[in-house]
């Protein structure tokens, strides 16, 4: 077609989208927002930000937000992010929505809490939330108005989050490392960006701040700890190889591990989406990753705790995990080599053994095999016992459980809705 | 009037194994199917979980995980001279009940058929005489060869990941197999399990016999596994809580542990549970089902429509929905008329006891699985001749201890007190040197007029539905053909340097109290003649072609082998006739 032609038609394709949307402008050379290639790729992107684990309730009702967010603050419900105009995000505009994302603040000007972890979205770049932005405007308008705030006070008080943003939020899209390689980079993008893995890994302070010292040293949240995902090999994932990690993202379960409790959501509404490519750059990144070193030493076997909880291991456990802790690849998770074992706090090996766990169930990995729980018919002396025998064996060291950490673990699970 | 719920393609009646299998392989196609099943919802670490699965009174002794007589039961008599009772607590066999149905407690034996098995009449006719069989003896040919099924043999092993040695490998014979099973396509998918020592010890007796002992086929892991559909199975630990039990380290093959965790992520599969099926519904014309019709547990009747509709349920279950929904001829004994019922079978089980030196013999009877076991199949079906002996059929026999469980494994010598100090000293003196094994003589029954399933005249279930009403007995061809292998299996003990043999044969009149195995078949068999048959060689009900039964119920008599293996691959078979033939063009798949 000769140039000329093409121009033509370029101006009978504009007018006739202006003539079908009188009431929408687009600034500069933009797609045009019904581009597949760019809404694809926002349903990529939601699926990468993990946006539904959130704003789903049921699948029945997809982003029609409602479900509630443990936060050590009370609880927050997620919005309604379909385009109904009435209780969703119909009448945005592109930057308001822009603004949210990236910058925490609602088009009334009111602040996010960072439940919505904005503090991590505001690394993502311009095309990115335009795709997202594009993908979330085709989706069915679904009429569901949500209490968002449903906070302890002070934390209710939406002007508190001024302070916060002041002294915690740092706006600003990802800057590329030039010393790194453009896998790298890109896994180190989704990373700290759209796939706002620091949210759970890294450790934070009073005011859920991210320690940026500790950055993916692991976090205990909502009743579970969520591990070291550094390249840690005593807390972390200096174990698994790049391939480990990303079978595990990809299916849920690797030869070491199953993905269960808040990372089993993430596994089946996220992870299990991404293409090969992005997971082997995440797997670079984190594998990039330095941990915390030293973990000082193990409680003696010869303790009384340690006895008694190898014998209520040999005697409970061991059917499954066997006596050497190593389970039977991608079934029952390998203890030996468990960063959620290994972890600096006990939080998840109390939980599961108390209430035990299913872990996630994926196209590849359908099984989803489940622990038991435990936790009526062990006291808490017995539980203390073999979670201090299991973060001591096989090369771990961990300070002792006591059974008062039992208790307050049996305590904090009766209070979790989830 | 029952409330009507939006069609379906297919309505599944039962979700235990054939019910699984059919699901998977008709949502495979597209169709929207729902399972219906009377039983509860269970999975291994919500429902048998590690830490109190090995409870033997809650279990076998309470008979936790079978159907609950209260909720519907038989009616069972010896002659039909006789009244027939309600049967008021399990004892011959153990009706399943829930999901998974009898793959969650069974023992995972895994064998199949022999050749001749699936043309009995003919083979044996040939071979003897038709004088050679008793006149009122009923079996007859399957209508499917050993070759038909093959393909399908193959795939629930590998379904199941069945640990065994092949035996015959395309037509050759291989070493430490079973010589006379007929030719697999390929290997077992895992090796055969390790044996303990009686195990072992049987085996070489066995074979200094000049016999050609081989392992068990188990469904119980050798080793880890992942089926083709991606699920997987952990190595076994050899605990001893199989047979009753449902497996707690997803170590033995069951629908929960091979194709439910695929089967409930498709958007086109439904299960109701706890939902039982009171009888499946015909349009005006009694020649095509519109669906079935089912309550709840709140006692609420639902009709649910479909176009295919399949009985999935344990063999009894299967003739007494279609007794009771008017499909088929029910079978008349007397002028030896009809279908529905005839050719109901169980099986012939013996054992023997024996005692050994406990100064030279430690067997750790405990160290187990269900399906463990080597065995010799020398005298199964027709693989010796039976013509000097004056009987027809046969079993395979093995030192195939499952278990040493503390409320059963009790064994005392003849003579000992029932109870008291002396009877504790005698099993203590015992347990460790004695030796029961759990079917140690697995022998067929066959067909006969007089053994069928019909509705009860006076006893009704909560419904008011009739129950069905078993008349069986032992007729002399079993009894002489247990006489003979229990014999020939006691031999064996001997020659492992047993001091005492006690021989347990089976006795006339079948006694409903005592346990043999759950292995009831017939009832709605199959063939290529109406007359004969309640279905096609396709499991297809003559009579209503939208309608498939599957299970052993279409057995037309049971060989000397444990049925699931051949009733998973008659499923196979069956679900590849649907997807290949009938969906293309419903209808009947075989015509007379």
């Amino acid at each position: 077609m000769c140039e000329r032609c093409k121009a033509h038609l370029a101006v009978v394709g504009r007018l006739a989208l202006l003539l079908a949307c009188p009431v929408l402008t687009r600034a500069g050379n933009l797609p045009s927002g019904q581009d597949f290639t760019q809404i694809d790729r926002g349903r990529y992107l939601t699926a990468v930000a993990d946006c539904a684990a959130c704003h789903t309730l049921t699948g029945d009702y997809p982003f029609a937000g409602g479900r509630p967010i443990e936060t050590p603050f009370g609880i927050v419900a997620a919005p309604n992010i379909t385009p109904d105009r009435a209780s969703g995000i119909g009448n945005w505009t592109e930057k308001q929505f822009d603004v949210a994302l990236r910058a925490g603040r609602r088009p009334d000007g009111k602040m996010l809490y960072p439940a919505m972890p904005f503090q991590y979205y505001t690394r993502l770049n311009d095309a990115d939330v335009q795709a997202i932005w594009a993908y979330l405007k085709t989706l069915e308008p679904l009429h569901h108005e949500v209490e968002t705030n449903r906070l302890h006070f002070p934390y209710d008080i939406r002007a508190g989050m001024r302070l916060w943003d002041a002294l915690y939020f740092k706006p600003g899209v990802f800057k590329p490392d030039p010393g790194k390689s453009p896998q790298w980079n890109r896994g180190a993008y989704l990373v700290v960006g759209p796939g706002h893995c620091a949210a759970c890994h890294t450790p934070k302070g009073i005011l859920g701040d991210d320690q940026e010292k500790q950055r993916f040293q692991g976090y205990s949240l909502q009743g579970w700890f969520a591990p070291s995902i550094t390249n840690d090999p005593a807390r972390g994932l200096g174990n698994w190889s790049s391939q480990d990690l990303i079978e595990y993202l990809r299916t849920g379960h690797n030869r070491f591990a199953g993905a269960s409790g808040p990372m089993a959501e993430e596994v089946a509404h996220s992870s299990s989406k991404m293409t090969e490519e992005d997971l082997a750059a995440i797997a670079v990144y984190l594998k990039d990753q330095p941990g915390q070193g030293t973990v000082g030493k193990p409680v003696s076997p010869g303790n009384g705790m340690m006895t008694a909880g190898s014998a209520i291991y040999q005697d409970l456990c061991a059917a499954c995990h066997r006596a050497d802790g190593t389970g039977s690849a991608y079934l029952i998770p390998d203890l030996a080599r468990s960063s959620a074992v290994a972890s600096r706090e006990p939080t998840s090996v109390l939980r599961v053994i108390i209430q035990g766990a299913r872990t996630v169930g994926t196209r590849d990995e359908p099984t989803a095999p489940a622990m038991p729980p435990f936790g009526w018919q062990l006291s808490d002396p017995q539980i203390a016992a073999v979670s201090t025998y299991v973060r001591n064996s096989w090369g771990h060291a961990a300070s002792a459980t006591a059974a008062s950490d039992v208790r307050k673990a049996r305590k904090d699970l009766k209070s979790h809705t989830q | 009037m029952p409330r009507r719920l939006p069609s379906k393609d297919v309505a599944i009646v039962g979700l235990g194994w054939t019910g699984s299998i059919l699901a998977n392989e008709l949502t495979e196609e597209g169709l929207d199917v729902v399972a219906i099943e009377r039983g509860p919802w269970r999975d291994t670490a919500t429902d048998y979980a590690p830490n109190y699965v090995q409870d033997e009174l809650r279990y076998r002794i309470r008979h936790e995980l079978f159907l609950r007589p209260g909720q519907t039961t038989f009616t069972f008599r010896n002659k039909m001279s006789d009244n027939a009772l309600p049967i008021r607590t399990w004892g011959a066999f153990m009706p399943p009940n829930g999901v998974g149905g009898g793959g969650v407690h069974w023992n995972g034996e895994t064998w199949r058929f022999l050749p001749s098995d699936f043309v009995a009449r003919t083979h044996l006719t040939q071979r003897y005489g038709a004088s050679f069989l008793p006149a009122d003896m009923t079996i007859q040919d399957w209508g499917v060869t050993y070759a038909d099924l093959e393909p399908h043999y193959d795939r629930f092993e590998y379904l199941c990941g069945t640990s065994g040695t092949a035996g015959n490998l395309q037509g050759k014979i291989q070493p430490g197999g079973n010589p006379f099973e007929g030719p697999r396509s390929r290997p077992y998918p895992n090796p055969a399990q390790r044996q303990p020592f009686s195990h072992a010890l049987f085996a070489k007796a066995a074979q200094d016999l000049g016999y050609k002992p081989f392992p068990q086929p188990s469904g119980n892991m050798s080793r880890a596994y992942r089926n083709p559909l991606g699920v997987r199975l952990g190595p076994c630990t050899y605990c001893g809580f199989c047979e009753w039990f449902g497996c707690a380290n997803y170590s033995k093959a069951s629908p929960q542990t091979t194709i439910l965790p695929v089967l409930v992520r498709k958007a086109n599969f439904q299960a109701r549970d706890n939902c039982e099926v009171t009888r499946i519904n015909l349009d005006s014309s009694g020649k095509r089902a519109t669906g079935v019709t089912f309550v709840d547990t709140s006692g609420e009747e639902w009709e649910q429509p479909a176009d295919l509709v399949i009985l999935c349920a344990y063999t009894i279950f299967n003739v007494q929905l279609l007794l009771l929904s008017g499909i088929g001829t029910p079978y008349d004994p007397a002028a030896n008329h009809g279908v529905i019922g005839r050719n109901f079978t169980h099986q012939t089980i013996s054992d023997v006891t024996s005692f050994f030196d406990r100064s030279k013999f430690v067997f750790n009877p405990f160290i187990a699985s269900g399906a463990i076991g080597m065995c010799i199949d020398e005298f199964n079906g027709d693989n010796f001749d039976h013509g000097p002996h004056g009987f027809v059929g046969g079993g395979y026999m093995g030192q195939v201890q499952t278990n040493g469980r503390p409320i059963e494994t009790t064994p005392v010598p003849p003579g000992t007190p029932r109870w008291g100090a002396k009877w504790k000293q005698a099993v203590r003196e015992s347990y460790q040197s004695a030796l029961k094994p759990g079917t140690g003589v697995h022998g067929s029954m066959y067909s006969y007029r007089d053994v069928y399933l019909d509705l009860d005249p006076t006893y009704k279930d909560r419904f008011g539905r009739s129950l069905v009403r078993i008349t069986m007995d032992f007729h002399d061809n079993e009894l002489k053909q247990n006489r003979f292998l229990t014999d020939k299996f006691a031999d064996i003990f001997r020659a492992m340097g047993a001091g005492q043999v006690v021989k347990e044969y089976r006795q006339a009149p079948y006694d409903i109290t005592k346990y043999q195995t759950t292995h009831l078949c017939g009832g709605a068999v199959m063939g290529t003649d109406p007359g004969t048959s309640a279905l096609n060689r396709y499991l297809q009900s003559w009579d209503v072609p939208n309608l498939f039964v599957m299970g052993a119920s279409a057995f037309p008599q049971n060989a000397g082998y444990n049925p699931t293996g051949t009733l998973a691959a008659l499923a196979y078979w069956s679900a590849q006739a649907i997807r290949a033939r009938y969906l293309k063009s419903p209808g009947p798949l075989q015509h007379v």
